[in-house]
């Protein structure tokens, strides 16, 4: 707003400075390619023309969006990347502090049920780890210059971004695959239904005591798996606009990728902080289920009830194959 | 010291593209980066324009704002440069710059750009004046040797004048007041943040 403000007195200006010019006799007409370039900046657009090299992006003479994307970047961006990451740290050791370590009831009985198999812990490490490495290099471009330079130096801080930017532009790949692995794997358990809405009112049991009923995947469960599946298409959809610069669109395309692809990766990276904090340290008995694949019969009554009866249910109808001998026959 | 700044007079540019070249061959630039270029608005219509356009050397640089490894620098004389040992290539500079200024040796090889490389007002780099390393890297450093931007010197029409601000407005001043009539200094507002008053 600003910038059109300086931009309108500047045009006023200059027609106020030609007035007297064109009144001393001048039979010059105001210039059509002028007038038209003010205007175009006036409404903020870019002044474009012909250009004789074959790089057709040179063509735009002007572009006053860049001013705008230079707003975001270096004010919208980082305090809502600033507010998100920091904020989740605090509220996540708030919840800690009031809430202690989520135990299991009862403790542990030492009955294990199978909770996620070797190709769902796999694909889940793979697209962790690689958003884990994207998290922490994307966050070093807009954050790096002020934490990570003054402590290292520029020297070793390019190092270190070169490698981040490497690693961001490789590391896409497996990290989509393994989101279109995760949506194949898992969307069947993840459909909100009235389940859902009953968790929701009784706050999940995240606040207060209430152990609300809960099918594989609770409500939170689900949101978690909506946002990695939905913000990470919208990440990976406008990442790969950003790694084949140009090649799909032009600098306001591109300009918009970068807004969209940073803004949905720092609420991203928010949420994967809670999600992290509550798979581990948050909960007991939590983390096997992606470890070792197999989680206490204890803890899956608690969390996943309706789960565990359709687990035991499917285990009771299975019939024994034929040869089979009951325990202890020989 | 002086603020340096471009100033193109649009009212005599003829689209000659002496200055592209001047520049290309003074600093060796490879093909496919143009540190300077001439875009023609409103080509073969009435009020047809030619303008010819590089780094500006903004006040409040908005490429040295967004860069995320802060590679650029100003000079004393107000000259924006970079160092290419710090830059990794992101491409923010060319998101953020209003006049299209950072071109990079690789554009569209999966996102590898290349060390950026820009117009460095024929003041070379970080490296030691006039070295080896210093041309290679940012080409001929003439304001080290006290002369102005070659392109700018090698302009025909005089369209295109490099020099301190004052100074240079001055002669645009007095060209505006002779002739009666004027466009503007072409991006000064999106630059400096002020215009030529006449």
């Amino acid at each position: 707003m600003k910038i059109r403000i300086l931009a309108l007195l500047a045009a006023l200006f200059i027609g106020v400075a030609g007035l007297p010019a064109f009144a001393q006799g001048s039979s010059q007409a105001p210039s059509v390619a002028d007038e038209m370039a003010i205007q175009a900046l006036l409404r903020g657009e870019t002044v474009h023309g012909r250009i004789t090299i074959p790089d057709q992006r040179a063509a735009n003479l002007i572009q006053p969006q860049g001013r705008e994307w230079r707003e975001f970047h270096n004010v919208t961006l980082a305090w809502v990347g600033g507010v998100a990451v920091l904020g989740m740290l605090a509220l996540l050791v708030v919840f800690r502090v009031a809430k202690g370590r989520i135990p299991i009831e009862g403790g542990p009985s030492g009955r294990t049920i199978q909770r996620f198999n070797a190709f769902e812990r796999v694909n889940h490490w793979m697209v962790a780890s690689c958003f884990i490495i994207l998290a922490l290099s994307g966050l070093n471009l807009t954050f790096g210059r002020h934490v990570l330079l003054p402590v290292i130096g520029p020297e070793a801080f390019t190092e270190v971004s070169l490698w981040g930017k490497l690693a961001h532009n490789f590391l896409a790949f497996p990290f989509t695959l393994g989101l279109v692995f995760m949506l194949l794997l898992w969307i069947k358990d993840n459909i909100p239904n009235g389940t859902d809405i009953r968790w929701l009112k009784t706050g999940g049991g995240l606040v207060g005591n209430a152990h609300p009923d809960s099918e594989r995947f609770n409500a939170g469960q689900k949101g978690i798996f909506w946002i990695t599946v939905l913000g990470g298409a919208a990440v990976a959809f406008t990442g790969y606009m950003l790694v084949f610069p140009f090649f799909f669109t032009d600098i306001a395309g591109m300009q918009l990728s970068h807004m969209i692809h940073s803004i949905v990766a720092v609420l991203m990276i928010a949420v994967m902080l809670a999600h992290i904090y509550i798979g581990t340290m948050g909960m007991e008995g939590a983390v096997e289920a992606m470890t070792t694949g197999q989680v206490d019969l204890n803890w899956a009554k608690q969390h996943h009830n309706l789960w565990v009866e359709e687990e035991l249910a499917k285990g009771r109808a299975a019939s024994p194959p034929t040869g089979a001998k009951a325990a202890g026959a020989d | 010291m002086a603020r340096m700044k471009f100033l193109l007079d649009s009212d005599r540019c003829i689209e000659c593209n002496a200055c592209v070249t001047a520049c290309k061959n003074e600093h060796e630039v490879p093909w496919g980066i143009n540190r300077r270029r001439v875009v023609t608005i409103n080509d073969g219509k009435p009020g047809e324009r030619s303008v010819s356009m590089a780094c500006m050397h903004c006040t409040d640089a908005p490429c040295a704002a967004v860069c995320p490894v802060s590679c650029f620098y100003t000079t004393a004389d107000a000259i924006v440069l970079h160092d290419k040992d710090l830059c990794i290539g992101c491409g923010y500079c060319f998101y953020a710059c209003p006049f299209g200024a950072p071109q990079y040796p690789r554009i569209g090889n999966f996102g590898s750009r290349g060390k950026m490389d820009k117009c460095t007002y024929c003041a070379g780099g970080p490296q030691a004046d006039n070295t080896g390393a210093e041309y290679i890297q940012y080409g001929a450093n003439r304001i080290a040797e006290g002369k102005l931007p070659l392109c700018a010197e090698m302009c025909s029409t005089k369209a295109l004048l490099a020099g301190d601000g004052e100074v240079i407005a001055q002669i645009y001043r007095e060209r505006v007041q002779r002739r009666g009539y004027g466009a503007g200094a072409w991006g000064w507002r999106t630059a400096y943040r002020e215009t030529v008053a006449i």
